[in-house]
């Protein structure tokens, strides 16, 4: 399998800010031009270390929310208000700056196309970075048919739906991706999805049959995926086509 | 903070790997020493706010592996983990 596919050993390198793009007022995303970048697989993260002119080091892990083949790395960071990274990553680095990065690391929590589906991608928060890959990924090699792909996400309001513009494309197409999102914190007036937090009952109206086999991947904060994942295995999905990562604020 | 809101996965702990092993350790399958159930390296706990990186077994909270970066060393303890399982490549 790919996973086990032989690799050097992985070393930090650096990256290159080419573009910043805020996608929300808490969520910024990181374009870079990463030399020699060995390409990476949907799902995939990057540990980024800043280093303080002390020669203190703070290291944090981010999804790459780039599709495999696209020029630039992309990742998108949410500025955690006690954080010693995402501060500096969302308020302070500038276009041009270099970053130094180690990846793609993480082959768990990785879609390829050979996988196939149907794929239901679940998110909460930031944890949408990693499925937008997937769909992205999937927009571009899959034949929309062979893989139906379904999207539920949930975000606090709708200035806070990160994607949105992509998400839109990436549901125009016939056979394109399914996006559901739900608001957990506001009903605005003309929010064509739905609200309130992610529960069995609606992943139980979005989940594809278990008879279909669906691989699912479900991204977030840990009390959101713990749900997530013991619904979905409640409604008789296969264990092990339930892959999950979770993400905090901590790093090594 | 809630102790439960810093657990991560084992997918955390894959970069810190990824610096001496050259095949992916978050595929390899660990049987825990504690239950013997057996789970992929990236579907254990992970507690990363440690000196180090400590990683548990969801089911009976054993520990399996710690990693701790000393200097230019790598510190691996494996004592809860009874069988690593690695795909070889190719």
């Amino acid at each position: 399998m790919a996973g086990t596919a032989v690799r050097g050993r992985l070393t930090w390198t650096l990256g290159t800010v080419v573009e910043l793009a805020d996608q929300t007022e808490r969520v910024r995303s990181i374009l870079l031009e990463v030399p020699g970048w060995p390409g990476h697989r949907p799902g995939q993260h990057v540990d980024v270390r800043l280093t303080a002119e002390d020669g203190y080091q703070a290291q944090r892990s981010y999804s790459i929310a780039s599709a495999p083949g696209e020029r630039l790395l992309e990742l998108a960071v949410e500025l955690l208000p006690d954080g010693e990274v995402s501060p500096y990553l969302t308020r302070e680095l500038r276009v041009a700056d270099r970053l130094e990065l180690r990846g793609p690391v993480g082959g768990w929590f990785v879609w390829e196309p050979a996988l196939g589906g149907p794929l239901l991608l679940v998110g909460g928060g930031s944890g949408i970075v990693p499925l937008v890959a997937i769909a992205r990924h999937r927009a571009a090699v899959a034949g929309d048919a062979e893989v139906p792909a379904r999207l539920l996400y949930s975000a606090r309001t709708r200035a806070d739906v990160l994607f949105a513009g992509d998400l839109e494309r990436l549901a125009g197409s016939p056979g394109g991706l399914e996006v559901v999102g739900t608001l957990t914190r506001e009903r605005p007036p003309g929010w064509p999805g739905r609200t309130g937090r992610v529960d069995a009952g609606l992943l139980a109206e979005v989940a594809w049959p278990a008879a279909r086999r669906p691989l699912a991947f479900v991204c977030g904060p840990t009390g959101f995926v713990e749900l997530v994942a013991g619904a979905l295995a409640g409604l008789g999905l296969e264990p092990g086509r339930i892959r999950t990562e979770r993400f905090g604020p901590t790093g090594t | 903070m809630d102790e439960r809101e810093l657990l991560l996965d084992g997918n955390a702990a894959a970069g810190l790997l990824g610096e001496v092993f050259t095949v992916e350790m978050t595929l390899a399958r660990t049987t825990c020493g504690g239950c013997g159930a057996v789970r992929a390296l990236g579907a254990l706990d992970a507690y990363m706010h440690a000196p180090g990186v400590v990683l548990r077994c969801p089911g009976c909270q054993q520990v399996l592996v710690r990693a701790a970066r000393a200097g230019d060393r790598l510190l691996l303890d494996l004592q809860g983990v009874r069988v690593l399982g690695i795909d070889l490549p190719g």
